[in-house]
């Protein structure tokens, strides 16, 4: 049990740089982006074949970066100089990107047994004490312990990096007008940006997060597949919802890390469900959209109940004051 | 400063629906002007502004700001030039983002953005000292979400964002209109203060015709797409409604009647 959250955890949080890069084009910029299905398989599969091919691993998560910035990029061009619809540019994109993942790749499947990934070479460097010592704790509960920490930690500083890199993005003179773009372009306009340029930029910072979550992703599970990608912005996208819906989103602060929470609580849920006995590893989807479904709607009954109450409260009082009088 | 030099623009040309929305303005502000437009819907008005601003494209005609051929420089690149507030009070500030936030985006107007925080220290404290000037306490509320703010803060707001970093040009089109008369009046006083303080060369398009005589040195009138008015200097200080009434009857009693032989 404990075991299995760990894993979703560890899963999570990889996801959650996926779900920050959805976040980027669907809030931050108010353009709905549909090329993340495609351009997460663009970073694992650029990263596997990029090791398959000897490229040490750092350096191929940063080819892989590279390529889904390209794929966001061509996206937003498409929208910008193309005049084409914000969906349909990504739809357009999403299935050029599915021929073009096949030809990275040359296969449908490229896998990554025996080959160094960014993981392993980080585990032959993680002190053996820090495991043991985490381990304890899991024993000393009665559960199974992890092979290893240091994905985990490893990846909680990573994204905790993205993160603050992001805020701090957010907030130069290009980050507000990127910011901007997505709230009042005709406003920004006439405040000297281009909001052409912004948008293929934040398209293109999108998914390169988005293919960079991809390329580590292929290197913990050891594969990249062509149809890994499937359905990936319904779970970015659900990540942002429940982060939202359980965090609150003030700020831009207070938002990311809520979309990083979303993600890894999304995971958590998942493997939770899975675990229940009629529900088989197909029924992921459908759980999937009804975990959606219940973040959207959920808090909005909440707050109808509460205005409810606050009303019913009220009324009463003034009742009680007639009745007095 | 701007020169409109015989400027048409036809919308849906060749269509029923076809529209001469200006037809060859030529008009001139010089340094410091301050021009008050007024005329009928569908004057024209707004359609000018926008081509001014880079909006819209002249199908024939040209437009030079500080001696400087600006007809095919993209809106964009031209606000480096223009301040502008719209009539809409939701239209100039980003309603998400913060007071502070929306006039660091205005002080880029100007120079290139950078990856630099854009709300610093000493911004912070220019910021506030500007708003002050605006006396509505929006200095105490840098952190409040302009979408918060009601519809005469924002215009006050959007006022200063546009002016505060001494554009050439500032267009202002009916930015009252949407306000109630009180906060009019508010946007109208703090209108005449700032362009009077920085000297801003000004385009105001107004439907209050005491407004555009009250404000101003020179007043146009715009008619069809035409500029049919053009009263400066002191004949203006002179001018009343009623003249004004009566100079558009004549103008267009005289075109009706040249229609007519025409037609006739
Ligand atoms: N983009 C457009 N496409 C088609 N017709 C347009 C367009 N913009 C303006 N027009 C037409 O051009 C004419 C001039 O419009 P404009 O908005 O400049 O008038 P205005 O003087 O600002 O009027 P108002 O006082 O109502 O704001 C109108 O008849 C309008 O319908
Ligand atoms: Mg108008």
């Amino acid at each position: 049990m404990l075991l299995s959250l760990f894993g979703a955890v560890e899963s999570g949080i990889i996801y959650a740089i996926m779900a920050l890069g959805v976040y980027l084009t669907f809030r931050v910029l108010d353009f709905p982006d549909l090329t993340v299905d495609g351009s997460f398989v663009t970073g694992a599969g650029v990263a596997a074949i990029s090791i398959v091919n000897g490229v040490s691993p750092i350096v191929a998560t940063l080819l892989a970066i590279v390529a889904g910035f390209i794929a966001g990029c061509i996206t937003g061009l498409l929208h910008t100089k193309g005049k084409i619809n914000a969906l349909l540019s990504g739809i357009l994109m999403m299935i050029a990107l599915y021929s073009i993942n096949l030809r990275i790749m040359d296969s449908p499947t490229v896998s990554l047994h025996s080959q160094p990934t960014i993981f392993s070479q980080l585990r032959d460097i993680w002190p053996a004490g820090i495991d043991s010592f985490f381990n304890g704790i899991f024993e000393a509960v009665g559960s199974r312990a992890p092979a290893t920490w240091v994905i985990v930690i490893f990846m909680f500083v990573v994204v905790l990096a993205i993160k603050f890199l992001t805020d701090y993005f957010l907030k130069t003179e290009i980050g507000l007008a990127l910011r901007a773009t997505g709230d009042n372009q005709r406003m920004i306009r006439s405040f000297s940006a281009n909001t052409d340029n912004l948008i293929v930029l934040g398209v293109g910072i999108s998914n390169a997060m988005v293919a960079l979550s991809g390329a580590l992703i292929a290197q913990i599970g050891g594969f990249a597949d062509v149809s890994m990608g499937i359905g990936m912005i319904v779970i970015g996208l659900a990540s942002v919802i429940i982060g939202e819906a359980l965090f609150g989103k003030k700020t831009i602060a207070i938002a990311t890390i809520a979309v990083i929470g979303g993600a890894i609580v999304y995971r958590i849920v998942v493997t939770l469900a899975l675990r229940v006995d009629f529900l088989e590893t197909g029924d992921m989807k459908m759980i999937t959209a009804f975990i959606v479904i219940v973040a959207l709607v959920a808090p909005k009954l909440l707050q109808a109940r509460k205005e409810k109450k606050r009303r019913i409260q009220k009324r009463q009082a003034l009742g009680q004051v007639r009745e007095g009088a | 400063m701007l020169q409109i030099k015989d400027v048409s623009i036809t919308f849906n040309e060749g269509t029923p629906d076809e529209k001469k929305a200006l037809q060859g303005i030529n008009l001139e502000l010089h340094e410091g002007d301050f021009v008050t437009v007024i005329g009928s819907n569908g004057a024209g008005k707004s359609t000018l502004m926008n081509v001014i601003s880079g909006n819209l494209v002249p199908d024939v005609g040209g437009v030079i700001i500080a001696d400087k051929d600006v007809t095919n420089l993209p809106e964009f690149k031209r606000s480096a030039y223009i301040g502008r507030v719209f009539q809409d009070p939701m239209a100039g500030t980003a309603p998400s983002m913060t007071i502070e936030e929306n006039l660091a985006m205005a002080f880029s107007r100007i120079r290139k953005r950078k990856l630099k925080p854009g709300v610093t220290k000493s911004r912070k404290a220019e910021f506030r000292e500007h708003l002050k000037t605006l006396n509505l306490g929006l200095d105490d509320r840098l952190n409040a979400k302009v979408g918060l703010l009601s519809g005469g803060e924002r215009q006050a707001l959007s006022l200063l964002m546009a002016t505060f970093t001494n554009p050439n040009i500032l267009l202002l089109d009916e930015h009252t209109a949407a306000l109630d008369p009180s906060r009019a009046a508010l946007i109208t006083n703090l209108t005449k203060e700032v362009v009077a303080e920085h000297g801003l060369t000004t385009l105001m398009v107004t439907h209050n015709m005491q407004q555009a005589l009250d404000l101003g040195n020179r007043l146009i009138m715009m008619d069809k797409g035409q500029i049919i008015l053009d009263i400066r200097g002191e004949r203006k200080q002179e001018l009343t409604i009623e003249d004004l009434l009566k100079e558009f009857q004549r103008i267009r009693g005289e075109q009706f009647e040249s229609d007519r032989a025409v037609l006739g």
